[in-house]
């Protein structure tokens, strides 16, 4: 056994595309890192911003979000949405310091199993080089880590 | 100023508008009158210092209901008006809007389309400071950024001044009020203090006014504005004038990025 770092991934993909084209990858027995917790969504258009955050909050490394490619939404225009959504949300981060490396966003269709096995592999190997996101982990966890600033901390005495 | 305190008098005795929201004598700055008889509004004053955001009080149930009003608008508080019409929050025939015209002379825009006529002739006030911030913060190092963030949010107490100044934080359920799921963790943390923010920049993409009302609201003096400012320039540059005030509500099949592999 090494210590080596085991990035934690989470993955937000719509049930259409990259959902099924994860399917395909099991199903064609491409191995791939395990890394990754998929979660499904109906749609990317679905994919709440809010999400990513709150996966850096509680312990992600980084974040995959995946969907149909454009103009092959199930529901028409989800992705197109998602799309302009995640253009301007992750400018924002970025302007904020926040680390965008660790947000992946792809387009995998169905027919896409070894593209996903890719994609994933290609995230784990590059968060693993970035290291865990303590960052963030540490702004969110409220006092926790904090303890040695919160021993300094005087009461006011009037 | 007589010539805006006689007009008012006289929409109020014909009974045109029920209540005028203008800007009265302040310590320093002109600060809100809401005149609602002749008396109220001979303390009306409107010139060139009078630049905070009055359409707040349109959408405010409290304050404008289903009255008729009358407003005294600045600059921002003209594009406000014409983002709340573009979103239904308010009735045209409701409201009499009064501008000053470059010259500082009164002006009455009649309907939304010589709001917007008399937008595109005057010139943006100076938003210097607030690019020449942004630049300033684009420069520096990714974790640098962060540190300058962390460490101005971290002083937030979550008063959430910044959404009561806003004219476009109209919602009666704001995202940080709803607890299933609870998105924005209620008390003020760094991150949770971040998160408010981001949903709240996220909220107005595109329909931000760039007043900078959030930040001169800021009771600490939190530079919250910039981030709006900062998001105007984005949507301005990646999707140029949002047609209608729209941003993320719409799509084009040809929006370009360079990070979806």
């Amino acid at each position: 056994m090494d210590n080596e770092f085991e990035p934690k991934l989470l993955a937000f993909v719509c049930n259409w595309c990259t959902y099924a084209g994860a399917d395909l990858t099991g199903t064609s027995r491409i191995k791939y890192a395990s890394n990754v917790k998929i979660v499904r969504f109906p749609c990317t258009g679905r994919i709440d911003f809010m999400l990513v955050l709150k996966a850096f909050a509680n312990g992600a490394d980084g974040v995959i979000v995946s969907g149909c490619h454009p103009n092959d939404c199930h529901y028409t225009s989800g992705n197109f949405h998602a799309r302009r959504r995640w253009m301007l949300f992750r400018e924002l981060l970025d302007f904020m310091g926040i680390d965008v490396r660790r947000i992946r966003f792809s387009w995998v269709s169905a027919a896409e199993g070894a593209k996903w096995a890719d994609v994933v592999n290609s995230t784990v190997a590059a968060i693993r080089e970035l290291g865990p996101y303590t960052d963030y982990q540490k702004a969110a966890s409220y006092l926790a880590g904090n303890e040695d600033v919160l021993l300094n901390e005087k009461e006011v005495t009037l | 100023m007589i010539e805006l305190q006689n007009r008012v008098k006289s929409l109020l005795a014909d009974k045109e508008i029920d209540l005028f929201i203008g800007y009265g004598q302040g310590t320093r700055l002109p600060r809100p009158l809401l005149a609602g008889t002749a008396e109220e509004a001979s303390g009306l004053v409107f010139d060139g210092a009078c630049t905070g955001n009055l359409a707040v009080y349109l959408t405010r149930k409290e304050v404008a209901g289903s009255k008729k009003v009358g407003i005294a608008a600045s600059y921002f508080a003209l594009r406000s008006i014409v983002q709340l019409l573009a979103e239904h929050q308010l009735r045209e025939e409701r409201l009499r809007v009064f501008a000053l015209a470059p010259g500082g002379t009164l002006k009455e825009l009649a309907g939304l389309a010589e709001v917007e006529r008399h937008l595109a002739e005057t010139p943006v006030p100076s938003l210097q400071v607030e690019d020449d911030w942004v630049k300033e913060i684009d420069a520096m190092p990714p974790k640098e950024r962060w540190g300058y963030w962390l460490g101005e949010l971290s002083k937030c107490f979550k008063c959430y001044a910044c959404r009561a100044a806003c004219p476009m934080c109209y919602c009666t359920k704001c995202i940080v009020e709803v607890n299933r799921p609870q998105w924005v963790q209620p008390w003020a943390a760094a991150a949770s203090n971040m998160e408010w923010q981001i949903n709240r920049v996220m909220h107005l993409a595109g329909r931000c006014s760039d007043c900078g009302a959030c930040g001169a609201a800021c009771p600490l003096g939190l530079p919250v504005h910039i981030l709006s400012h900062k998001m105007v320039e984005i949507v301005a540059q990646r999707f140029g004038t949002p047609e209608g005030g729209n941003a993320l509500s719409t799509f084009k099949p040809d929006d370009k990025e360079n990070f979806i592999g």
